[in-house]
């Protein structure tokens, strides 16, 4: 089985670097999933878990991934996020808490703005809740 | 000549003061090794993302993307990144000086320009002389994260988006040393040169885009710029540390000289008063004998 190098890259520093043989990702058009020698690709991602599979059993990395995008260029698939987080880096408490704030603030509307801003951040802390959830797949069980 | 104490009392003042000085300069040796290592952790994103950027424009059909075209300049908008703190020697007042030079230059009223400032010192200074400021940020950490300054990028980004400004320059030091930094100003917006710039570098990959190259790019353009700012804020630190490590390690330095200038004439005072002490008593003796 053909493998890539995965590179997931923030401003700040590069989050995760390793060899994959799949990488399952969700465009603006719907999921990805990207296999060794896919052709050359550039997409914006939307505010969702990033899935690498290691190998052909399971084994996987999921990384919450905001305001990124994927560069697929033959063996090697880059995203560029403004955040990327692992299970590890993920207070679920703090992710619980934006999620019912922002909840709260798509109750009580006010303004297009702060709606839309709410909505990002909602989707940020349900993606964080995702990726560090024990869905079973997630890196602890490595 | 002073007196024995009152110079002493000066001895002891200036030691003090070194003392500071020197764990300063200690201090921001080690911050300035960080901020360097924080610079270096910043490139790979940006070279990425202005790679992809680069082979999108230097593809076949051209495009007509607003942030890469050079528009007539009604207004134009500036980020000036400075300190929260001062004692970093010339490093705000050269940078503030150089930015002051650039707006007497190039316009003639308030209406044409307008500030978005990072730092305490810059933005008390343009504050103090009513210059238009847009947006401010100050009390940014050591080592600042990209969502901490996402305020004032996305404004200055948006605001040239929407056409409220014509021009976005950055003004920030670029860290040449930990002995010299260079006030530049530069412009980021419009992105006039990306394509032809780094074009060779990317040449030879023809990708693919979902869903599609202009969509692509919009996403990609105020990203990029939003990076440009970042890289930018994170060099500006590197420098600040840098100015300051310099500038304190003068302040010791003039410290330890004047020390010990200062214990020379403590010695003479000292040896003066014993000298006229014995002369006092050889005449007194003399006197009774």
């Amino acid at each position: 089985m053909s493998k890539m190098q995965v590179e997931v890259v923030t401003p700040e520093r590069v989050v995760y670097s390793g060899e994959a043989k799949m990488v399952i990702a969700r465009g603006t058009q719907g999921d990805l999933g990207i296999l060794a020698n896919h052709m050359p690709l550039v997409t914006p991602l939307k505010t969702a878990p990033v899935r690498i599979q290691l190998d052909g059993n399971n084994k996987e990395v999921q990384i919450a991934v905001s305001g990124g995008f994927m560069e697929v260029r033959g063996d090697k698939v880059s995203i560029l996020a403004e955040t990327a987080e692992l299970p590890g880096d993920i207070d679920p408490d703090r992710a619980k808490r934006a999620k019912e704030r922002a909840e709260k603030r798509l109750n009580d509307k006010n303004g297009d703005l702060d709606q839309r801003r709410a909505e990002y951040a909602l989707q940020r802390a349900i993606t964080r809740l995702q990726v560090s959830g024990d869905s079973g797949f997630s890196v602890k069980n490595l | 000549m002073a007196n024995m104490r009152d110079i002493k009392r000066r001895i002891k003042s200036v030691k003090n003061t070194r003392q500071i000085t020197k764990a300063m300069k200690m201090v921001a040796a080690a911050k300035l090794r960080r901020a360097q290592e924080q610079a270096e952790a910043s490139r790979p994103y940006a070279r990425k993302i202005q790679e992809v950027i680069a082979s999108i424009a230097s593809g076949k059909t051209s495009f007509k993307h607003p942030m890469l075209q050079s528009r007539p300049v009604k207004k134009t908008g500036y980020i000036v990144i400075t300190s929260d703190r001062g004692l970093a020697g010339g490093y705000n007042g050269n940078m503030i000086r150089k930015v002051i030079q650039t707006i007497a230059e190039k316009h003639k009223s308030k209406d044409e320009y307008t500030i978005f400032v990072i730092g305490r010192k810059g933005r008390d200074f343009f504050r103090s002389r009513n210059y238009p400021i847009l947006e401010q940020i100050t009390g940014l950490p050591e080592s600042p994260s990209f969502s901490d300054i996402k305020a004032i990028t996305s404004k200055a980004v948006n605001f040239f988006a929407t056409e409220q400004i014509d021009e976005l320059y950055l003004c920030y030091n670029e860290f040449q040393s930990a002995i010299t930094q260079i006030p530049t100003v530069t412009r980021l917006l419009p992105l006039d040169q990306v394509g032809s710039e780094s074009g060779a570098t990317a040449s030879g990959t023809n990708y693919e885009y979902e869903p599609s190259p202009e969509e692509v790019l919009s996403v990609l353009l105020p990203r990029y710029a939003e990076t440009l700012i970042f890289s930018a804020l994170l060099d500006a630190k590197a420098s600040e540390q840098g100015a300051r490590m310099t500038a304190m390690g003068n302040a010791t330095d003039n410290a330890s000289d004047m020390i010990d200038r200062l214990t020379l004439f403590y010695n003479r005072a000292r040896q003066a008063a014993i000298t006229q002490e014995i002369s006092e008593i050889v005449a007194g003796a003399n006197a009774q004998g």
